[in-house]
């Protein structure tokens, strides 16, 4: 792991303890009447088994958090730790430094040392606990947080993909017309608007849902259309009882209608037809939608027509970039999908 | 009696307008309803209206494209759904617009607006041009050039145009198939043409760049861009410096 600028911080911090904690034991050791030299090493003996102990209970809490039971092993651990650090002691001072008095001091301190060391590394341990508690909990918070904002922003672009404030303008302002001299169709358009806003609220992307529906909440869309344009469009829509119940990811088919009449209805002065045309090929539902353009006035880009959104999700759901193809000849579009049956 | 024209791709549209109207009709009298542009430009040619009622998005050619080859411009009221950059323009140059769908009130108002001011034609004229010219800034505006040749109306996609040359008050719009008169400045077409791709090398001279095989030196201090078409047009310094700049040489 490559050392942070906090982390490097904190190593710096551990090692100044440490040499407090040396120059301590040694202070005390030589307050007893022994010569620097023993007290010293004393000192660095210690200081250096209790530092190897706390850096494994450090080590030891970031990748591992005891539960709320399982603070009793901890404790064990703790005092494991201590037993060791004290024996260790007890077994390498005496290569050290040889003196009659002090190894009798060394056996008397025994206890002393023990409790000490426990103390320590239980101190170590109960900070680093709260120090990687602390820290997880802020990187959890972190993660919700921009999942949050994620799913907040997708809403969001959904929603204003939803609402089509032209269409809906438009369509209010034909309704406005009707109500004068037809009411009874300004009522009927009422419904079919409000049906198809509700079906394209209530929609969730992820779901897979029957070509049947999604047809039938297309044909509201192409309805109102119908009413708004005065018959200069009709539709082709064919598709058996079979391919009605494939399944395709809702919402996928209604961008590719959209852009259909935005091509097909609004740039063109004709008559025309948008035709929608569903088969099931072997394992696949395929869709093909066509309308006429002008292509002097509009030419497919790319992909054609901003069908880049429809692409990336037949992407992500399917990990497949083949699954849509467009072709423009003769004035008409043409685009074609394949939904993978499962 | 004032004439006017509802110039609509919607039957629907055109039709509040109509029956909104009748309370005027001792006023202004509706000469024909429209379909789209070229139908509006026909009429308007036709009839010489005093007022249009038009929309904005309209199929081929919208409305702004159509009073671009306007030549006597009539008073507009500007009907639209949804268009954020021509709210905009129309709320710069206060002209006035009806927001789809609109009330009888408000239609009213525009009205008597209009009927009050009544401004002359060369009022009218300026101002058309300036919203035109404010609307031309519009990213949507800069995929195409619409030309009238006789009484045709086309469409030039600008991936077509070779090079423009001034002509008086007009401009030439050089295409492999031909050039078309506009009667637009030099100037407007600086301000609206991307300016990635088109470069005004000269006071009378805009280019395509993607057009351009090389640059021979010319005079003194001049130079000529030769194009693949083979046509030799004139770069003066500055142009020289300008096209240098874009082309990063």
């Amino acid at each position: 792991m490559a050392l942070t600028p906090i982390s490097s911080k904190l190593y710096g911090l551990f090692t100044a303890c440490g040499l407090v904690w040396t120059a301590l034991v040694a202070f005390i050791i030589h307050g007893f009447g022994f010569i620097w030299y023993i007290a010293l090493t004393d000192g660095m003996v210690s200081t250096v088994l209790l530092g190897a102990a706390c850096w494994l209970i450090n080590n030891n809490l970031r990748y591992y958090q005891p539960g709320k039971g399982s603070y009793i092993n901890l404790l064990i651990w703790c005092l494991a730790l201590a037993g060791i650090c004290t024996a260790g002691c007890r077994w390498i001072i005496p290569y050290l430094s040889i003196s009659t008095a002090y190894m009798k001091f060394l056996s008397q301190s025994l206890s002393i040392r023990f409790f000490t060391d426990f103390l320590a590394i239980g101190w170590m341990a109960m900070i680093s606990m709260l120090w990687y508690s602390q820290l997880d909990h802020k990187q959890t918070e972190k993660r919700k947080s921009e999942a949050e904002k994620l799913a907040r922003d997708a809403e969001l672009y959904n929603l204003r993909q939803q609402l089509q404030p032209h269409f809906l303008f438009n369509s209010l302002n034909s309704i406005n017309a009707l109500i004068g001299f037809k009411p009874d169709e300004a009522r009927k358009m009422i419904h079919q608007l409000s049906d198809f806003l509700r079906g394209t609220l209530k929609k969730d992307d992820q779901l897979l849902v029957p070509l049947n529906d999604e047809l039938q909440h297309l044909n509201l869309y192409l309805d109102i259309e119908k009413v708004r344009f005065g018959h200069r469009l009709e539709t082709e829509i064919s598709c058996d009882k079979n391919c009605g119940e494939g399944l395709l990811p809702s919402m996928l088919l209604q961008p590719i209608v959209e852009n259909a009449i935005k091509f097909g209805l609004y740039d063109t002065t004709e008559k025309v037809v948008v035709s929608i045309r569903g088969e099931i090929e072997g394992s696949n539902l395929v869709i093909m939608v066509q309308n006429p353009y002008d292509p002097q006035t509009s030419r497919p880009k790319g992909t054609g027509f901003g069908l880049r959104g429809v692409q990336r999700r037949l992407y992500l759901l399917f990990a497949r970039n083949d699954l849509m193809e467009t072709h423009a000849n003769d004035n008409i579009f043409t685009t074609i999908i394949k939904i993978p049956q499962v | 009696m004032k004439r006017a024209l509802v110039i609509d791709d919607e039957p629907l549209a055109r039709m509040v307008v109509l029956e909104y109207l009748q309370a005027y009709n001792d006023q202004i009298e509706v000469m024909q309803e429209c379909n789209d542009g070229f139908e509006g430009l026909k009429a308007i040619h036709q009839y010489q209206p005093d007022l249009i009622f038009l929309d904005v998005q309209m199929p081929k050619i919208n409305g702004f494209e159509m009073l671009e080859l306007v030549e006597q411009q009539p008073a507009v009221i500007f009907t639209t759904a949804f268009d954020e950059y021509a709210i905009k323009a129309f709320e710069a140059h206060a002209v006035d617009y009806l927001l789809k769908p609109f009330s009888k009130d408000r239609f009213n108002k525009a009205i008597e607006k209009y009927l009050a001011q009544s401004p002359t034609v060369a009022q009218q004229a300026k101002q058309t041009e300036n919203l035109l010219e404010a609307v031309a800034q519009s990213p949507a505006q800069h995929e195409r050039i619409v030309v009238k040749t006789g009484t045709k109306v086309k469409i030039i996609p600008v991936q077509d145009v070779q090079y423009l040359q001034a002509d008086d008050d007009y401009v030439s719009v050089f295409t492999q198939e031909g050039s078309y008169l506009k009667n637009k400045t030099m100037n407007f077409f600086e301000q609206t043409l991307d300016p990635r791709y088109f470069v005004r090398v000269h006071r009378s001279y805009m280019v395509a760049i993607q057009q351009i095989t090389r640059i021979d030196p010319y005079e003194k201090d001049s130079h000529l861009a030769i194009l693949k078409s083979g046509a030799k047009i004139p770069v003066s310094k500055t142009g020289y410096v300008k096209l240098k700049q874009v082309l990063g040489i």
